[in-house]
């Protein structure tokens, strides 16, 4: 174990958990004058088993709804204090504490304009819980209460674009990332700590336990989701969506089935029989998707 | 434990390292030292900081630390050069 690291060895996160690499690179980049407060969820519980820490940097467990508001009254003390330059405050969540139950506390710590960087860690449902279905879980994915089955082709609804909404506040910095492209992470942790006031960035965070695939294809599934176009690596400064700027252009988007296929949470979509519908609906959603910021690109030059 | 500090705040930083891990492990990554190129990809990709930094100057390569490596294999899925082999723990 480097005695550097900040994130240390002995944490209970299930083998091959794409959230623990992602939290390490993040704390790689901020250093040992941070502080976090972290929304309940499997990140809490993995870390903190009492008596004993993964952290060893100055952490705080909120609520599962007030990661955000937690970090703001950090943010508000240590001003009064006269101590609040030069360290970083970031609050952590999982997607559950962030797109549904910490929603509008982030949304007041946006609004607020508090100099903080808030980071998701979106495993697309509720995983410390037992893999509940979530605003965050996508189109077509199998959940515990989501199940596929005979009447049922798993979550009905699409996922949230929760960092759209989130730049929508008029923030200073908003990112996506994937611990595959880990100097692309590594570069918007940093803008998102040097921007002047809140920021936000979204880890896309594969689960072995919840998506139901082997734990060494955590970082392939990464990779697989942006070289699908499923999963878009941009970043964007203030609140104006022409303006984002994507960061990863994948040479030939490969088929959203192949990505799709490496996991058992959408095994119901290729047998017994293949559901074509649903795999061309999922596939059509991303070209659109990509025709858009394709024409975006276009304007900007 | 005999007692249990107010708000049951923990005072003593990162002593999850009292908890070893490695005894979760069923299959274990095993490293070729001659074919590591000192990249460290394995060691930012480690979801555990179980693997000790190449050192290409002094031509020292990773090490990993099976008190807490879990045996995910996701070293071995993305070493570029095959430096890395997956084989069954041993009891």
């Amino acid at each position: 174990m480097a005695s550097d690291e900040l994130f240390t060895s002995g944490h209970r996160g299930c083998a091959g958990c794409g959230m623990a690499a992602a939290v390490r690179m993040v704390l790689q980049e901020a250093g040992p004058n941070t502080i976090v407060a972290n929304a309940t969820g499997c990140l809490e519980v993995m870390t903190t088993a009492y008596p004993e820490t993964a952290w060893k940097i100055p952490w705080i467990h909120a609520a599962f709804e007030n990661a955000a508001a937690v970090a703001s009254g950090i943010d508000v003390a240590l001003k009064k204090l006269g101590k609040r330059e030069g360290i970083n405050i970031l609050a952590f969540g999982g997607d559950g504490g962030t797109y549904d139950i910490g929603f509008q506390a982030l949304s007041g710590m946006l609004e607020r304009g508090h100099n903080i960087t808030y980071v998701v860690f979106d495993n697309e449902a509720y995983m410390n819980t037992g893999i509940q279905r979530c605003s965050s879980t996508p189109f077509a994915a199998s959940t515990t209460t989501s199940p596929a089955g005979k009447f049922s082709i798993g979550k009905k609804e699409k996922k949230k674009p929760i960092a759209s909404i989130v730049a929508a506040h008029d923030i200073a910095y908003t990112a996506t990332a994937t611990i595959a492209n880990y100097r692309d992470l590594k570069k918007k942790v940093r803008k998102a700590l040097d921007a002047e006031g809140p920021s936000f960035i979204q880890i896309f965070s594969p689960c072995p336990t919840g998506w139901r695939y082997p734990s060494e294809l955590t970082v392939e599934l990464s990779r697989m989701a942006v070289e699908t176009g499923i999963f878009v690596l941009w970043e964007l400064e203030g609140s104006d969506m022409n303006k984002i700027k994507v960061t990863y252009w994948p040479k030939e988007r490969k088929p959203v089935e192949e990505y799709l296929k490496m996991q058992r949470r959408f095994a119901h979509l290729f047998k017994p029989e293949k559901k074509t519908d649903i795999l061309n609906k999922i596939q059509e959603e991303v070209d659109e998707k990509w025709k858009h910021l394709e024409e975006l690109n276009e304007m900007a030059r | 434990m005999d007692k249990v500090n107010i708000g049951a705040v923990i005072t003593t930083p990162g002593s999850a390292l009292n908890y070893k891990t490695g005894s979760w492990r069923t299959l274990k990554p095993v490293l070729d030292e001659a074919k590591c190129k000192f990249c460290n990809i394995c060691w930012q990709l480690c979801p555990d900081s179980a693997i000790e930094q190449a050192d290409a100057k002094a031509k020292k390569p990773i090490k990993i630390d099976y008190d807490y490596c879990k045996g995910c294999g996701i070293c071995v899925q993305e070493c570029p050069f095959n430096a890395l082999e997956m084989v069954e723990e041993e009891k």
